[in-house]
């Protein structure tokens, strides 16, 4: 354990030590820490099905842990439940990636909106209850009318505004924002995603955001954890991340996101990975990326890398060192599955 | 056949277009009224070309690829023309269809397991479109299949050919897929969000497949997609349609370096690009919602959200063309505005004096 003062604690929104969350044979999160500090962003970047959301889901008690420790500002809520969170003023908030399943149809919008209130300690009475609903639409982008409409009379933008409005009412020291962008159209997500980063500078939150867009990550992000199959196998700050990725993982995840500048993205070179993704039910032997990894060797295959610290921030590589020198997967010419 | 580096460069004018769509127009007749979902569509696809088409969702991407080999339901209302190698597809009896959708027009779409049998084998079901279509025998179908796994990409394909859908990635479903709609060497690809609900390192993979069809086949591609990242990777030319229609039509790279329709420009500086940050920089938002389809108003559709419209844009509908007085425009590049967005420098700044 680590010996941290008060004022770290104080600093600190939200440590996650060791999570483990299993689904019977289901290895879904094996062993992740990670902290965010007050007002930071931290992205939540991997492939689908690597334990995003699972991790997300345990945050905010959505999931009972199998085992590890989930602290937020300090306090061990692990087996709190939410009321008794609240009970000790640690308000965590999630935002869920598709807006029209994550929003009561029956229930008007205003209504969507001030449910947490009424589940705070402390009751507000009706008026006082209405103003912070027109308040929070307002804060949002909202009308205050939008209050009597119900969510399928809305666009999937201004849904996702109910929903991140309903997620700040209470006040959170922490957001959970689960893929916010990803059901929205094109020329929506600029706005939900100024809208995140304009609360989140004026609110000052911390927030984690999941997604599997990397360049949302780079505008939104300040720090970035990389998920592969159930575990943490890089984190750092977003500058050393994007510019100097150290897990081949990492690497190739970046090779492979397109950028919508053609010249550009023409000059890159994918990493072709090979597309048969293990499964979360049987992991592969020593490090978890070995049968895809283009830089394998027989050290992978029967040694577990530990996620080590690399200057800034960690990686879990055997290649790479403590000063995070390593190969570059995307300077050596892997085979195109065509050739 | 064109190399892909002078595909790149642009689509060949002087050779005759495999694909050529004219005016082509599908609304459906629904409960609450007739909805005109493609309207008045122009495009067209040369040898060995991939085309991109990107929009909105619900801007008629899906319908005016299926409405092409005849694929929509009953309620669809389909006119215009669709010449495919010289034969009309538009109103063409069903016989003429299935011909067509066998041999020279093929489809790949978002979900393959869909549109897979899940008690069937992938070399079955490979097979089977071998045996139907060219009179294989279920021997020489089967080897044929071989070759189409190890064409596409998938390893070990003597094992997998005998493996069923489930027993696969999504990726590798999504190659089967590939594998099956180019078993008969079609002329014309269609593919419909093909990489959307995959990873992007598989994504990356399967583009890799499709530029190497066109490469080594000379297959022509029609590729839907929303991500401007997957257009600037793959299309030679792009199609921009809004609301039902064609907005904007160009070479990739004049397109992302020029665009002249204010939706089209107005994507581009809404999509965060390498070395953007909330900190120091702002995403531009396109104001507004898409509108409704129901009926095509006789104006620009695109000018309740744009900066530049006028009483002109509101008045009367522009037509798809190259004829404007923009000097950096190239003669490849046609846009349905009145107001386009001109010089590089000009563009952003709202109406134009
Ligand atoms: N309730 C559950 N029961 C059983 N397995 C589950 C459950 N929830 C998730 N899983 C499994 O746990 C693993 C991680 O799932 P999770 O949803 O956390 O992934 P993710 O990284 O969020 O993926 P995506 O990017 O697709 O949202 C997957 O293999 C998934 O099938
Ligand atoms: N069978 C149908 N009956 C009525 N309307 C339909 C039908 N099929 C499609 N539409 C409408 O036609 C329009 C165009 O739909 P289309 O599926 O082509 O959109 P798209 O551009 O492919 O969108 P997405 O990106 O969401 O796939 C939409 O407004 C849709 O609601
Ligand atoms: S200027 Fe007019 S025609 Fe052009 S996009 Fe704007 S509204 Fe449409
Ligand atoms: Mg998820
Ligand atoms: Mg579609």
């Amino acid at each position: 354990m680590k010996p941290d003062t008060d004022v770290a604690l104080e600093e600190v929104a939200l440590e996650l030590e060791d999570l483990v969350m299993h689904f019977g044979s289901v290895r879904a999160v094996d062993g992740v820490s990670l902290s965010i500090r007050k007002g930071q962003v931290t992205a939540l970047v991997g492939e689908s099905g690597s334990g995003k959301s699972t991790v997300g889901r345990c945050i905010v008690r959505l999931l009972e842990p199998t085992a590890g420790v989930v602290r937020i500002g300090g306090v061990d809520v692990t087996h709190l439940s939410r009321r008794q969170m609240r009970r000790h003023g640690k308000e965590v908030s999630i935002v869920f990636q598709d807006p029209a399943g994550s929003l009561d149809p029956r229930m008007l919008v205003g209504d969507v909106v001030g449910e947490p209130l009424r589940l705070q300690a402390g009751r507000i009475s009706r008026r006082d209850r209405e103003e912070r609903i027109n308040e929070e639409l307002g804060r949002v982008g909202l009308r205050a009318e939008v209050a009597r409409r119900y969510p399928h009379e809305l666009s999937g933008g201004q849904r996702q505004r109910v929903s991140i409005a309903r997620a700040l009412i209470s006040s959170p020291s922490l957001l959970i924002a689960d893929e916010p962008t990803s059901a929205l159209d094109v020329s929506v997500q600029a706005s939900v995603l100024n809208l995140l980063a304009d609360l989140q500078r004026d609110i000052g939150f911390a927030c984690l955001f999941i997604t599997h867009d990397l360049s949302a990550v780079e505008y939104l992000a300040d720090d970035v954890a990389v998920m592969y199959l159930g575990q943490l196998v890089e984190k750092g700050s977003r500058e050393r991340v994007f510019a100097r990725p150290a897990h081949p993982y990492t690497q190739a995840l970046l090779a492979a996101a397109p950028v919508a500048d053609p010249p550009r993205q023409r000059a890159r070179k994918a990493v072709l990975l090979g597309d048969d993704l293990p499964s979360a039910l049987d992991p592969p032997s020593g490090c978890r990326f070995h049968t895809r990894c283009p830089l394998a060797f027989d050290r992978c295959t029967a040694e577990v890398p530990q996620l080590l610290g690399i200057g800034d921030g960690d990686a879990a590589c055997h290649l790479v060192g403590p000063d995070g020198a390593g190969p570059d997967v995307r300077q050596t010419n892997s085979a195109g599955s065509l050739q | 056949m064109t190399s892909p580096t002078q595909t790149h460069l642009g689509a060949p004018q002087d050779v005759a277009p495999v694909l050529d769509v004219r005016g082509l127009s599908v609304t459906f007749t629904t409960e609450s009224g007739t909805v005109s979902a493609v309207d008045n569509v122009d495009l067209t696809l040369a040898p060995g070309e991939i085309v991109g088409i990107v929009g909105e969702s619900g801007c008629g991407k899906s319908v005016t690829a299926m409405s092409l080999a005849g694929l929509l339901p009953r309620s669809a209302r389909v006119s215009g023309s669709a010449r495919l190698q010289g034969t009309e597809l538009i109103g063409a009896p069903e016989s003429v269809l299935r011909a067509a959708r066998g041999q020279s027009i093929a489809y790949i779409f978002q979900e393959p397991m869909s549109s897979l049998n899940p008690v069937l084998t992938v070399g079955r079901q490979i097979g089977e479109v071998l045996q139907v279509h060219q009179g294989l025998s279920r021997k020489k179908a089967r080897a044929r299949a071989v070759e189409l796994l190890t064409l596409v990409g998938i390893p070990s394909p003597l094992q997998r050919v005998d493996n069923y859908p489930h027993q696969l990635s999504g990726g590798m479903r999504q190659r089967v897929m590939i594998a099956m709609a180019v078993a008969c060497g079609p002329t014309v690809l269609v593919a419909d969000e093909p990489t959307t609900a995959l990873d992007v390192t598989v994504q990356a993979g399967i583009l890799d497949v499709l530029r190497g069809l066109r490469d080594r086949l000379g297959t022509s591609i029609l590729f839907i997609t929303h991500d401007l990242g997957v257009i600037a990777d793959v299309a030679d030319r792009v199609v921009v349609m809004y609301a039902g229609r064609v907005v904007e039509r160009a070479p990739v790279d004049e397109l992302f370096a020029h665009p002249q329709h204010h939706y089209t420009a107005g994507l581009l500086v809404a999509t965060p690009t390498p070395g953007r940050h909330a900190g120091t920089d702002r995403l531009q938002e396109i104001p507004g919602l898409v509108p409704v389809l129901s009926t095509q108003p006789d104006a620009c559709t695109f000018a309740e959200r744009c900066s530049a419209a006028d009483a002109q844009c509101l008045g009367s509908a522009p037509a798809l063309s190259s004829d404007h007085d923009v000097v950096a425009v190239r003669p490849d590049h046609l846009v349905a505005c009145w107001h386009p967005c001109g010089n590089p420098s000009a563009r952003h700044q709202g109406s134009r004096a």
